[in-house]
């Protein structure tokens, strides 16, 4: 390119005016992904990630109550056998018990329903399917969760 | 539903498999037990009799089942955990879940006695 036709008198006079100087300054254009006071909020928050560890957390928790509550009630002092209202009514004497159970209760419900929510997101293929498949584990959820911590909390030896 | 799909991963597609199927029995479970627990709060009748359905031959296979599904659960889960945070975990994802498997197959005979005893001592006799 020569310097004749880059200079502004090779141009034209219409095209050689400028609009801008510094009295008029150029509209300042954003650049294209900048985040301004226009732009939406995002909906995206770090949920599933919070999930992800949630049910490793739990699951390591879960390991040692579960097998434990396994061991005693299915395994130690004769089994499946020995349970009954009396056997129950003894442990729950000892608020360690109480604790360890609602523990378990809280963690296995909640890491379960995180659970179904996965598999139900992954094979209902219907938005509406899913939404109610959903709302349903939702509530059957609370509905367990509030039911035992209740029975866990409101339990009375003399009941009878 | 998608034809075709059919994804051939071996041990790690077979082992996620595992685990989502117990995991979705072991949740169905953990909400019938909890509303028989509840029963405690209705009367010592209503929970023993309850109760006593669990001590059946029928349900104590059930119940055999029931720890199968949580012990491989409980394993497995370790095992993902170990290859999510553990920076030789996958790498090692195969053997340990062979290990996951041989642990579980002792400790499913180690439950043999405790878990099904009562019901063989029932059904043939002491």
């Amino acid at each position: 390119m020569s310097a004749e036709t880059s200079s502004a008198a090779a141009i034209g006079e219409v095209e050689g005016v400028s609009l801008y100087d510094t009295d008029h300054p150029a509209p300042l254009i954003e650049a294209p992904r900048k985040r301004t006071k226009k732009t939406p909020k995002s909906t995206r928050t770090n949920f599933e990630l919070y999930g992800w560890l949630f049910m490793r957390l739990s699951g390591i928790v879960l390991v040692v109550l579960v097998l434990g509550h396994l061991l005693i009630q299915l395994v130690l002092d004769g089994g499946v056998s020995k349970i009954g209202f009396a056997f129950v009514a003894g442990r729950w004497a000892s608020p360690f018990w109480q604790i360890w159970d609602l523990t378990m209760l809280w963690l296995a419900m909640l890491h379960g329903a995180n659970g179904l929510r996965t598999v139900i997101n992954d094979y209902a293929q219907r938005d509406n399917t899913r939404f109610w498949l959903k709302m349903l584990l939702y509530t059957a959820t609370v509905f367990t969760v509030l039911l035992g911590t209740l029975v866990i909390f409101t339990f009375d030896p003399n009941i009878r | 539903m998608p034809a075709g799909t059919l994804y051939r991963g071996r041990e790690g597609m077979w082992s996620w498999v595992a685990h989502r199927v117990t995991g979705v029995l072991i949740f169905f479970f953990l909400f019938v037990h909890v509303l028989d627990t509840a029963l405690v709060r209705v009367s010592p009748e209503a929970y023993d009799k309850v109760v006593a359905t669990y001590k059946t031959p029928i349900v104590a296979c059930l119940e055999y089942g029931l720890v199968a599904a949580i012990l491989f659960h409980a394993l497995n889960g370790l095992r993902i955990i170990a290859v999510d945070f553990w920076s030789k975990g996958p790498r090692l994802q195969k053997q340990m879940l062979w290990t996951v498997v041989v642990i579980w197959l002792v400790l499913m005979v180690g439950a043999l006695y405790p878990v099904l005893g009562h019901a063989a001592r029932e059904l043939f006799g002491s």
